[in-house]
């Protein structure tokens, strides 16, 4: 048997337990109505967890040290403790964000379909956490469908009393309604969500006030992810010190992971934390178009993310800490292969229009510089650009990062600024043309493309 | 930021009809009362419904009294959302996902097949005015890549082939199945699935 038979098999006896996923239903094969949920063992005691106190349930979650599932990967049980103790003049509420746009993720969309009452569980045990009454789910408009099999799975919930008045029989009150977005990526960053339920433009607010205490209608707010929220029953049934004696301190837990790309069998999986990228690629998705040799570079987690060149693939842990240590992150763990027979800097300038497209045009340097950038990028793959524009595109990422609102700006420069890291050499090869504005060389700023045309 | 615009030629008026006010009702009560401007998305959406795929200036200004919110904000949230079309768009409406994870597995393919069965430019209606095609960033099912979505549906796992198949049955007005073309009914690895084995086909 050769090498790479007897590592594949190492991976499969290694692999996490069945029993030990999260979400049995990932794939559908039981059924996503209260009924099978019920037989998955959701919605059974959850009138035990709530007797225990909020107190007890949020510290099984800082015990399980369960970070947000939603890309910045924010202690969860934390969040839930910066909300008001006290119930004052103004009410709770939750939210939950299900506005997946990030490019290469697709997770919360299983779960909207396949596990809603995980969900559904969920917001109940955190509205009583947070003590809120009201809980919306935001879904981005696209995953209509899907969306109104969550609305489904909540009339369901009402008739059989699992929420509404007395929910559960746990005597909270809850009421979970849908808002749809409408096709804006950066109505997934909470203020801006909370600026869409509001019925107004999703623009991203200063913070601070955090939402955890001046929110929705100016009221206390919490914010998680879909995936977050759906983990948390299970959390409580068993135990935060399960969850976190699954990966490893600080990156505790499994995770839905989406691979997409250059990979011959693309799929969402619920994996450890901490498990080697190499393992997800070749055992689960089926390995990368054209065998490993042809790997170009991976994104890491989802589009905002730096991508990471194939020799450091070879040894790569997907957990939050150790891709910061890479100069990447987790984000929200959509993984994107890319092979050789792609060109990586198209791919870059089509993920710099991406975030053209998608800024929400509050701050000047991510309105005018996302645009800059993929102009930049587009005429880079084209060859068109000079030599003195690569490092000239490096300074206009520098300027967006950190000169914004929100972490737009970063999620839009980051994956230029990867790009530059690794592939410099490749960008400067097809780019050789002397600089065309030679005299003026120290306001590199104002150079775009129009000037360019002109002057050409 | 993407432009857009209201269309050139606009009905004078708009009204709900009598399914649309029912629907605008029951979600304006899920909001906190006095906060009903939260409502605003989900009446335009209501609006774009009734009125052929598109909201006219004539809805908003509707909307804006029906909420009794200022016009201005109205029209800032539909234009401001993607999803809101402002000017006609055929009865079948095709977004292309062409977003990287899309791109690399070919969903120029996708694109060269709405040129070729609809229109030439995006945006512009088929000749028999029944469709008209876009490309769209990211539509989140990139483990089914490339994809498109026509109205509501994601029609999935495609190539150039299946995709013109879909649109011949679209334009002699029959409607397509949606979901994956590959007939995926999930998303795990395809012949390939090594986790919750147990319940496989159970």
């Amino acid at each position: 048997m050769s090498q790479k038979i007897i590592e594949k098999h190492l991976w499969i006896l290694k692999m996490l337990k069945d029993q030990d996923r999260i979400f049995q239903n990932l794939y559908n094969d039981m059924g996503s109505d209260v009924i099978s949920s019920q037989k998955r063992g959701d919605w059974v005691n959850t009138k035990e967890i709530t007797d225990k106190g909020r107190e007890w349930i949020i510290n099984e979650i800082k015990d399980s040290q369960l970070r947000g599932r939603g890309g910045a990967g924010f202690p969860t049980g934390l969040k839930w403790s910066f909300a008001p103790k006290e119930l004052g003049s103004k009410p709770h509420y939750l939210v939950i964000n299900g506005d997946e746009s990030e490019p290469g993720t697709c997770k919360d969309r299983d779960i909207l379909r396949f596990e809603p009452h995980k969900l559904i569980e969920g917001c109940l045990i955190a509205s009583y956490a947070v003590q809120a009454h009201v809980c919306y789910i935001y879904i981005r408009g696209e995953y209509f469908i899907d969306g109104q099999k969550l609305q489904a799975a909540i009339n369901e919930a009402y008739e059989k009393k699992l929420i509404g008045k007395n929910a559960a029989g746990t005597g909270w009150d809850l009421d979970i309604y849908i808002h749809y977005g409408a096709g804006a990526y950066i109505c997934g960053e909470e203020t801006a969500l909370l600026e869409s339920i509001e019925g107004k433009k999703g623009q991203p607010r200063l913070k601070p006030p955090f939402p955890a205490l001046i929110g929705l209608y100016g009221c206390p707010t919490i914010v998680n992810n879909v995936e977050t929220i759906a983990v948390v029953p299970t959390i409580l049934r068993r135990g935060g010190k399960w969850f976190a004696s699954l990966g490893r301190e600080k990156n505790t837990g499994t995770k839905i992971f989406c691979i997409s790309g250059n990979v011959n069998t693309p799929c969402n999986v619920e994996e450890e934390m901490n498990i080697p990228l190499k393992e997800l690629i070749e055992v689960h998705a089926g390995g990368v178009v054209g065998g490993w040799d042809n790997l170009q570079a991976v994104i890491p987690g989802g589009s905002s993310m730096p991508l990471i060149p194939k020799d450091k693939c070879e040894t790569l842990t997907m957990d939050f800490d150790s891709l910061v240590a890479e100069k990447s992150g987790l984000g929200t763990a959509g993984i994107v292969v890319i092979n050789k027979d792609q060109d990586i800097i198209r791919c870059m300038a089509r993920i710099a229009r991406f975030y053209k497209h998608e800024s929400c045009g509050q701050c000047t340097p991510c309105r005018e510089g996302s645009g800059w950038m993929w102009r930049m990028l587009e005429r880079m793959a084209k060859g068109e650009s000079s030599r003195d524009e690569v490092d000239m595109l490096g300074d206009v990422t520098k300027q967006i990062e950190g000169h914004t609102i929100c972490a737009f700006g970063e999620g839009s420069s980051w994956p230029v600024q990867g790009l530059l890291r690794h592939f410099k050499d490749e960008i400067k090869k097809r780019n050789k043309f002397d600089p065309i504005v030679k005299e003026n060389k120290n306001i590199p700023y104002l150079v775009d493309q129009h000037l360019l045309d002109k002057n050409a | 930021m993407s432009l857009r615009r209201p269309a050139k030629d606009q009905p004078e008026n708009f009204e709900f009809n009598h399914s649309s006010l029912e629907a605008a009702k029951s979600i304006v009560a899920k909001y906190p009362k006095g906060k009903q401007q939260s409502a605003v998305m989900a009446l335009l959406y209501i609006a774009q419904r009734q009125n052929n795929n598109w909201i006219p200036l004539a809805a908003m200004k509707y909307i804006a009294k029906f909420l009794d919110m200022p016009y201005i904000k109205v029209y800032e949230v539909a234009t401001f959302y993607t999803m809101y079309n402002l000017s006609p768009v055929g009865k079948y409406f095709i977004q292309v996902c062409t977003t990287t994870p899309c791109m690399i597995r070919g969903a120029n393919k996708l694109v060269e097949a709405c040129k070729e069965k609809i229109s030439k430019n995006e945006n512009e209606l088929s000749a028999d005015k029944s469709c008209s095609w876009m490309e769209v960033e990211c539509l989140g099912a990139c483990v089914n890549a490339p994809m498109m979505q026509i109205n509501d549906d994601y029609f999935e796992d495609l190539n150039k082939e299946k995709t013109l198949k879909i649109l011949d049955k679209i334009l002699n007005g029959e409607t397509p199945k949606p979901g994956s073309y590959r007939g995926r009914v999930n998303n795990e690895p395809e012949n390939n699935r090594k986790t919750l084995m147990d319940f496989k086909n159970a």
